[in-house]
Formats: structure tokens, C-alpha cells, sequence
């Protein structure tokens, strides 16, 4: 075999596998866009959320961390401000007329003032925000706890989510708004955090309150919550799979 | 053929001995490790690509990155892909940082269109292959392992004997001559062979499991010493990071002993369970 027929043919097999590999990512790309697919691939959210529930007890507590770690860069992401003209009176009026508002599957809905809210039982906790994106920053939070709070507004009993209204929007003008189930709604860490490292929740981090839900990742901490409401399915909602995010292909449970 | 080479090529296939080498669990799990490392790596740095940059400890400090892949505009005003390790910085101009996306245009991304899974930028559907091939993974593996020490796979396949140990060194001289063993000693694995797949087995591969359960808030809560074992969540991303460089490793060598010790033959091995050994000389 001379030297230019070898050529050829190493020039020839690389050609078929860079065609092979093209074919094979785009098959892939394919199979990524097919909804048939894709529905295929998250039943391993489905075994996901099973075994981490399995493993979590109701009391199984995320990490708390000591002053010493604070991040001193949190970074802020998503929406760092709401541009309507309500919330920008809200922010310059210090949220004096800012009111919560829980209802829904509740016997009694109710709103609540700022002050309200710092009057009734809370938490703080340093603890460890993990984006989906990857990275981390550890922060110091204080808020209501949202157990006892749903428990004067009286949950009906056919409520199985809480859903939160927040005042920002996301990409083309679409509003953020994110569920929890009760698990997590009870579970002791889960707060409305209205202070952040001992100052009020600045608003590139959601004021006047964040949902902070220490065992999922960084898009299910709603920020700007303006409204909580109990319901009994999420289909109704938004697009219907629970969050902004989720209506957008990420996990519902996001435990991992 | 005449009938006289065809007796010579009997005669040949008679004087070879084949073994059944591979069972048929090992074979199943063996291609099925495959094909969910292949979407595992690629789906793996898809997910990477969303924060193309690694720390230790818990929280991703800026200034702390051991890792940093990312796009820059150079001072004539051209877009460069630099990578950062340590306090080495390259241009990686091409395959890191900036590379061809889909429409072919140069566009900022820690690793190339070609080898993530999705090839364009979706975490989301990253995700969505990365955790469903992971518990295929994770079942795979257990299988594996339950197979291998309950049928002594592990104890009398992949453990060492003491005089393959005492012999390693020559050992290592015929691997880097490329003499490969024959007759009867080929009928067992060698003792690198041997090092090499238990560091995989029952090292690379768990710890590439644990250090991504690490990376889970949930888990986390669940069983805070993963924290602790692994130095924290970012710690464990990186670890994850170099896990799968390990394995990548492990393969290319892997593929490439495959291929110089009898690609037809090996490969055979691992479909049907049919190894041949060639005669000592």
C-alpha cells in the first residue's frame, strides 16, 4: 500500500466516524426534543424524589453553618429587581403597605403586614444556597416559619400544595411563581425570610420576603413572594408543572 | 480455499484454545456501564457548562476557583476561550471556553458542542439524561457488584495472587514492550489488569456516585457525613470533576490495550464469553 492510498483511507475512516459521531448527536438532539422522550427520562424524578423522601425524616435538618462561612459575595440571580410600578412604590414606601397574602384551601385568608410577619414565630439559620447552575453561597437568614403560620390560617384538608405568587417576571414578561408540598411546608426550616445576614432582605434577593426551603436547590426559594395560596393540584397553574422553572423542563423535586 | 490450507487453518483453530472467558452478567453489565458512561460524561458536562468553573470547600468564592474555563475579548477586540487552572491560564481558544455552537458560529461555552449532551446549551434537559442514566447506572453497578462476590468473580477473577504481586515489576516491563502473556498465564487476568479494574470498581466508580449524591441538597440533609467526607458541596463538584477525568483515563487506556492485544479477539470476549489463547511459544 503506497503512502497516498493510506492517506485516503485514514482520511476516509475519519471522515465516517466525524459522520457516525454527527449522526449519533443528532440523534440524541433529537431524542432530547421528543416530549415522548424527555417523559421517558424524568420517571427518574419520580425515583428520585421516593428515595429522597425515604431518606429524609420530617426532622432531617439541611446543614446550618457558623458566621465564619458567610459568603461575602451572595450572589443575587434571576430577577434582581421587579420593574412594575406597584412593587417600586412598595420599595420606596419601605413595604409599610406591602401585604402577604395567604389564601386558597384555607379556612381563614388572611393578609399580613411586614410587621405582622416579624411578630410571629420565627427562625434564623446560616445555611448553604445551591444553584441548579452549580455553584454556592452560604447566607444568614431570618423569617416566619411557614408551619405554624399555615396552621392559623386553618389548611383545608384537601390542600396539598402551597403555591407562591411572586411580584417578578422572567424572560418575556412570564411571572415567577414556585410550589412546595407540606412536607416541606412544615418542615422547621422552611421559612419566609424577610432578613438576610442580620439586615432587611435587600431587594436583589426578593424584599420584602424569600421562601426559603433549605433541602431543594436555589429556583424553589421563591423571591418577591406576594401570595401563598393552598391548593389541591398544580395543573391549573401557570403551565402546570408547578414553577417557573419547571414549566421550563427542570425538576419539580429539586433534591438534587 | 483448498482443502490442504483449509486443514492447516483447523489445524491452527485446534491448537488455540478458547476459553469462556467472560460470563454472561459481566458481558450485560459491561455494555451497559458503557452506554450510560458515554451519556453520563456527556450529559456530566452539559451540567458543567452552566458554571464552567471548580472550587473546594462549600461555597463558590470567585476569587477561590481552582478551575476556571470562560470567554474573553482579547485587547485587538477578538473573542478568546481561556482556561485557568491554578495560576496557569492557557488559550483554549476552539474546544474551551469559546467553540463552534450548532449554527457553527463561535459562541461562549466551557466544553465544545461536540461532546455535550444536549450539543446545545439546556441544563434542563442535561439534567434529564444525567439522573435518568445515573440510577441505570447505579442499578447496573450494584448488580455488578452483587454478581461479582456472590459468584467469587471479584475474589477469583480480579483479586491478585501474592506471586503476581512479588512479579509486578516485570510486569509492568511486557505492558510497556507491548508483549502481552500467552498460553496458559493468558487464560487470567495480569496483575495490572487486575490493580486497574479494582481501582475502578470498587474505588473510581463509587466515589464518582458519592461525591454526585454529595451535590444534593436533599442528600445532604439526609446524610450530612457526605459533607463531611467529601470537604463540602463544592469539593464534592470538583471531586466529581476529576472522578470522571479518572474514568475518562481509565478508558483510553482501556481501549487502547483492547486494541493492541487483539481487537477481534477481545472484543469477541466480551460478546459471546469466547476468549482465544494463543499458544506459548
Amino acid at each position: 500500500m503506497d503512502g497516498t492510498s493510506r492517506l485516503n483511507r485514514r482520511g476516509f475512516l475519519t471522515r465516517i466516524s466525524a459522520a457516525g459521531g454527527a449522526l449519533l448527536l443528532g440523534g440524541c438532539d433529537q431524542l432530547s426534543q421528543s416530549p415522548t422522550f424527555r417523559d421517558f427520562l424524568s420517571k427518574a424524578e419520580g425515583a428520585t424524589q421516593r428515595l429522597q423522601r425515604l431518606a429524609l425524616s420530617s426532622r432531617s435538618m439541611a446543614r446550618e453553618y457558623s458566621a465564619s462561612d458567610l459568603s461575602a459575595n451572595f450572589k443575587a440571580n434571576g430577577s434582581t429587581n421587579v420593574e412594575n410600578p406597584i412593587y417600586q412604590t412598595h420599595v420606596a414606601q419601605g413595604f409599610s403597605n406591602w401585604r402577604l397574602r395567604i389564601d386558597g384551601l384555607v379556612e381563614r385568608p388572611t393578609e399580613l403586614t411586614l410587621d405582622e410577619l416579624r411578630l410571629l414565630p420565627s427562625r434564623t439559620q446560616i445555611t448553604r444556597h445551591d444553584c441548579v447552575e452549580g455553584w454556592s453561597a452560604i447566607g444568614k437568614w431570618k423569617g416566619a416559619q411557614l408551619g405554624p403560620l399555615l396552621q392559623s390560617s386553618g389548611l383545608k384538608p384537601e390542600a396539598r400544595y402551597l403555591v407562591f405568587h411572586c411580584a417578578d417576571t422572567l424572560g418575556l414578561g412570564a411571572p415567577y411563581y414556585e410550589s412546595i408540598d407540606l412536607i416541606d411546608a412544615f418542615h422547621p426550616q422552611t421559612i419566609l425570610a424577610y432578613d438576610m445576614n442580620d439586615t432587611a432582605l435587600p431587594v436583589p434577593h426578593g424584599a420584602p420576603i424569600r421562601l426559603r426551603v433549605e433541602r431543594q436547590l436555589g429556583y424553589k426559594h421563591a423571591k418577591y413572594v406576594m401570595r401563598i395560596e393552598a391548593v389541591s393540584a398544580l395543573a391549573m397553574i401557570g403551565g402546570g408543572h408547578g414553577g417557573f422553572w419547571e414549566d421550563r423542563g427542570y425538576e419539580w423535586y429539586a433534591g438534587i | 480455499m483448498d482443502a490442504q490450507s483449509r486443514d492447516a487453518k483447523d489445524d491452527a483453530v485446534a491448537q488455540s484454545d478458547v476459553i469462556y472467558r467472560h460470563t454472561l452478567p459481566v458481558r450485560v453489565t459491561h455494555w451497559v456501564n458503557v452506554l450510560c458512561l458515554l451519556v453520563l460524561l456527556m450529559s456530566g458536562l452539559q451540567i458543567f457548562n452552566a458554571h464552567s468553573r471548580l472550587y473546594f470547600g462549600n461555597r463558590s468564592d470567585p476569587e477561590h476557583a481552582v478551575l476556571v474555563i470562560r470567554a474573553v475579548q482579547k485587547e485587538d477586540g477578538t473573542p478568546a476561550g481561556l482556561t485557568t487552572i491554578g495560576n496557569l491560564t492557557f488559550d483554549t481558544t476552539g474546544v474551551l471556553g469559546l467553540s463552534n455552537g450548532g449554527d457553527g458560529q463561535l459562541e461562549p461555552r466551557g466544553f465544545p458542542s461536540w461532546i455535550t449532551l444536549p450539543s446545545y446549551r439546556d441544563l434542563a434537559t442535561g439534567r434529564r439524561w444525567h439522573f435518568f442514566f445515573a440510577w441505570m447506572f447505579v442499578l447496573n453497578g450494584l448488580a455488578y457488584l452483587a454478581y461479582s462476590l456472590s459468584s467469587g468473580h471479584l475474589r477469583d477473577d480480579l483479586l491478585p495472587t501474592r506471586p503476581q504481586l512479588r512479579d509486578i515489576g516485570h510486569d509492568i516491563l511486557e505492558h510497556l514492550r507491548l508483549r502481552f502473556a500467552k498460553g496458559e498465564e493468558a487464560k487470567r487476568y495480569n496483575v495490572l489488569q487486575k490493580l486497574a479494574y479494582l481501582a475502578v470498581v470498587l474505588v473510581l466508580l463509587p466515589l464518582v456516585v458519592l461525591s454526585g449524591l454529595t451535590m444534593s441538597p436533599g442528600l445532604d440533609a439526609a446524610f450530612p457525613f457526605l459533607l463531611d467526607f467529601f470537604g463540602g458541596r463544592q469539593s464534592a463538584r470538583t471531586i466529581h470533576f476529576l472522578c470522571a477525568t479518572g474514568i475518562v483515563l481509565f478508558v483510553i487506556v482501556h481501549v487502547l490495550m483492547v486494541l493492541v492485544s487483539g481487537v477481534w479477539n477481545n472484543l469477541r470476549s466480551m460478546v459471546t464469553g469466547r476468549y482465544r489463547i494463543e499458544p506459548a511459544e
